[in-house]
């Protein structure tokens, strides 16, 4: 019989309307990395929640080195030595480092906080596990990154040994992915056992040592990652085959659609511009991807495209017709559909239904507004014919809360109410940013599908993949500027990530913007 | 020379209950709950410490002893009367500004009703004088002697011994790190095993007691006594709030904003005093506009950048990501 530091045997977890965790068993080895894979809404996070205290399971039991436990909040979970990244950072932004550290554990000396002592035990840990922080900065001054250095340590402080990530790589960069990688290897090594959550097959295959498969919230197996393939992993988690590559025949780009001239803009941050002197066209009937490392201007260049912020100078035409002083709703009316980087804040109104969602880009025609009232049910039909047509799932139909839904079919949502819509040009920004390989699949076909109907896309994204499948041409973007034009079919991924770190240029540098 | 001594030992009895009471605001506001009813618990603290000096004015309890003891009650009243707002707003996940503004408008009107019934008047009004002419010893000293510790009121001290307390418990101890967690980001807090509907109760109650020593120190010190339910406290609970919001939260510049209020106010009321100032021959009643145009400016300057606790306002859910 084997030595296992953690099992959860059994579980059943209900929610209203659906059975969340069903039957599940994980056991987890000390030392161990052990992934846990499933699609967004698999039970993967509610099995953590499970353990880490934050729900009680309806069924089963919970064992630590062979003993049954019972673990009805954090602290419990806490003092049996389990711990958690959450996926969205549960940090002050307002305290320092070291104050986010120690809340809830802190030492104090007759009555008045007692920040040396532990300050010099974080130090410790942060050598000894290489996890660089700076213990004085504010949580709002630090990178991402670093702020998931805090959320290490925040675990390592209070000795913990068993540690959950829950999707630790999903605000990550390149950079940072690789680091962390080599993080949780480490802590392995030292003995401490690691439960993975993740839809990401790279980094399973590269890191974990066992690999659990939840599918709608069912236990699927466990398999050794060493004796087995991505393929394998991704069948499992999805229940079919699922191709990575992309399937699309051969662009033909038709006349130009979007015509962008010496675009600039300005930076909210700092006070060089963002972007900087911008030209390009994107044609119908093809797929231009932006690519770049994120904080490159990308971000600051969909809002001046877009119309969330004004430009500085420069011009953008659609379809002839200059948009560049035009409001959103006009853009829109134009032809411009948007897919936003931050589904949240810019995508979605997440305390309105899915129907009122549906309709936003489009409540003011008269196919759904009489007399100035909404006509709700024209509102109903069309929510239903796009939740049938684009496969969006919810508890509740047309009436769910935007709010409830899963990442994936919020996005789902978007997009269908941006491809639906009557449109020309299709702006997806980092479209697949945190879903998993079901749903990237869907939406890239989504994005060749509208390629083409002769649409013209542009894809803003982050990740090399995604930018060598789906594109038909590659713009890089580094600092502000594009620095290279590539076509996909005869660039290598390495070549593209030189041109993406700022090492290497095939256009001319500009050098009117040198006094900026 | 003698025209500042006087400003300054009048703006104190004066700033004292704005410092006291936008502590209790921040202390509120920094668990994660708005405290609008800053001034219906101001009012009800004063009409109890009122009351109980009423009763005690004609014993033999020395003046100070019973501002002490009224000041007791005064808290104590404030605190009960601000669980209906944490019961509310922690328990029930009410409105805050909503709950807030029932308890403001509750508290007048009670004070009117039992005033008139048992008093036969619209208020009550103490005799017993708590003035000290001159503190000894520290009033001798040169120069701040005669600012601070003549012609004033015991208030002073203990509200500037409040304002120490207070900056050490919200900087220095593991309660007040705790409590500021729960009104920056209550789901770190409750992740790592802080209750936060404890430590929100012990925000709004503090934000109750303060509230109500500071209503009474203002019967005290600038009312001389008098608890209306007519006049209440003439707004000061949301000057007080102001005050907060001016010190963007923090206890040090609170105190700063309190006296710079105070100051306008005192200033306003004693024009005739200032020959500059009386010699511009404008209506003295155009002064008394000046605390409350302050507010307004000072808050349409300051507000785009302040920043508030980012929790406040929000009822905690735990489920709710």
């Amino acid at each position: 019989m084997e030595n296992y530091i953690v099992e959860m045997l059994n579980i059943t977890k209900e929610f209203p309307g659906i059975i969340a965790n069903d039957n599940i068993t994980l056991k987890l080895k000390k030392g161990e990395i052990h992934a846990l894979l499933g699609e967004n809404g698999a039970g993967k996070s509610t099995l953590m929640s499970v353990l880490f205290g934050l729900y009680q399971a309806e069924k089963g039991e919970i064992r630590k080195n062979g003993k049954k436990v019972t673990i009805n909040n954090p602290n419990d979970a806490n003092a049996l030595g389990i711990g958690m990244v959450h996926q969205h950072f549960k940090l002050v932004e307002v305290f320092t480092v070291l104050e986010n550290i120690i809340l809830g554990v802190e030492p104090v000396k007759s009555g008045f906080l007692e920040m040396e002592e532990s300050k010099g035990k974080i130090m410790e840990l942060s050598e000894q596990y290489g996890l660089k922080i700076s213990p004085d900065s504010l949580i709002e001054d630090i990178s991402v990154g670093m702020q998931q250095r805090v959320e290490i340590l925040k675990m390592l402080y209070r000795d913990n040994e068993i540690l959950i990530f829950d999707e630790p790589t999903a605000v990550l960069t390149p950079q940072e992915i690789k680091e962390l990688l080599q993080i949780m290897k480490d802590l392995a090594a030292e003995g401490k056992s690691i439960l993975f959550i993740t839809h990401k097959l790279n980094e399973i295959m590269e890191v974990a040592d066992r690999c659990t498969v939840l599918r709608k919230g069912k236990y699927i197996g466990t398999v050794d990652v060493d004796s087995t393939t991505k393929e394998e992993l991704s069948r499992m988690m999805v229940g079919r085959d699922i191709s990575f590559s992309v399937d699309k025949e051969e662009s033909r780009p038709g006349e130009i659609i979007l015509s962008i001239k010496n675009m600039t803009v300005a930076s909210k941050t700092h006070k060089n511009n963002a972007v900087r002197n911008v030209s390009f066209d994107v044609r119908a009937g093809e797929i231009v991807c932006l690519a770049g490392i994120d904080g490159n201007g990308q971000s600051e260049f969909v809002y001046g495209l877009t119309g969330l912020e004004k430009l500085v100078s420069g011009s953008i035409s659609l379809k002839g017709k200059d948009i560049s002083k035009a409001s959103i709703r006009e853009r829109s009316a134009s032809g411009m559909s948007h897919i936003p980087e931050d589904r949240h804040k810019h995508g979605l109104v997440l305390d309105y239904k899915l129907e009122e969602n549906l309709i936003l880009q489009r409540y003011w025609q008269p196919k759904f507004q009489k007399n100035q009232f909404i006509r709700f049910d024209e509102m109903r039909n069309y929510a239903e014919d796009l939740i049938e047509r684009f496969d969006i799932r919810s508890s509740q139909g047309p009436t769910t809360l935007a709010r409830s839904m899963s990442g994936g079919n919020q996005q789902k949502a978007i997009i269908a109410r941006e491809i639906d819509k009557k449109h020309e040009l299709l702006v997806a920004v980092q479209p697949t940013r945190g879903l998993d390989v079901g749903a990237i699949e869907y939406i890239h076909s989504q994005l060749v599908e509208s390629r083409d109907a002769g649409k013209a896309v542009l894809l803003i994204s982050l990740e090399l993949d995604e930018v060598m499948n789906v594109s038909d041409r590659i713009l890089v973007i580094y600092e502000g500027e594009i620095v290279g034009e590539l076509d996909p079919k005869e660039t290598t991924t390495q070549e593209l990530g030189l041109y993406m770190a700022g090492a290497k240029r095939n256009t001319e540098k500009e050098t009117g913007h040198a006094g900026e | 020379m003698d025209v500042v001594y006087y400003l300054i030992q009048n703006m104190l009895p004066v700033g004292i209950p704005l410092l006291l009471v936008a502590l209790g605001g921040m202390f509120s506001e920094r668990s994660g709950v708005i405290n609008i009813a800053l001034e219906g618990i101001m009012l009800f603290g004063a009409f109890f410490g009122a009351l109980f000096v009423l009763n005690v004015q004609d014993s033999s309890m020395g003046a100070q002893t019973i501002l002490l003891l009224g000041m007791l009650v005064a808290g104590i009243s404030g605190l009960i009367y601000s669980l209906l707002l944490s019961f509310a707003s922690i328990n029930m996940k009410a409105n805050q500004v909503i709950v807030g503004t029932a308890l403001n408008m509750l508290i007048p009107a009670v004070i009117l009703l039992f005033s008139k019934m048992f008093f036969n008047s619209d208020g009550i009004t103490t005799s017993k004088s708590f003035y000290i002419r001159e503190i000894p010893v520290l009033g001798q000293i040169p120069l701040l002697g005669e600012m601070f510790f003549q012609r004033t009121y015991l208030t002073v001290i203990i509200g500037f011994i409040i304002l120490a307390i207070a900056v050490v418990l919200l900087y220095k101890t593991r309660f007040g790190l705790r409590l500021r967690a729960c009104g920056e980001h209550p789901h770190a807090a409750d992740s790592v095993g802080i209750n936060v509907y404890k430590m929100r109760y012990a925000g709004v109650s503090l934000s109750g007691i303060l509230a109500g020593i500071g209503g009474f120190f203002y019967a005290v010190g600038v009312m001389d006594g008098n608890v209306s339910g007519h006049t209440g406290v003439a707004g000061f609970g949301f000057l007080a709030l102001a005050v907060m919001i001016f010190g963007q939260w923090k206890p040090i510049r609170i105190m700063f904003a309190a006296m710079f209020f105070a100051f306008l106010r005192t200033l306003a009321y004693s024009v005739s005093l200032i020959p500059f100032l009386f010699d511009l021959g404008i209506d003295q009643t155009y002064y008394k506009i000046l605390p409350y145009l302050a507010t307004m400016v000072v808050l349409a300057l300051t507000s785009k950048n302040s920043r508030a606790p980012k929790a406040e306002g929000i009822p905690y859910d735990k489920s709710q990501r």
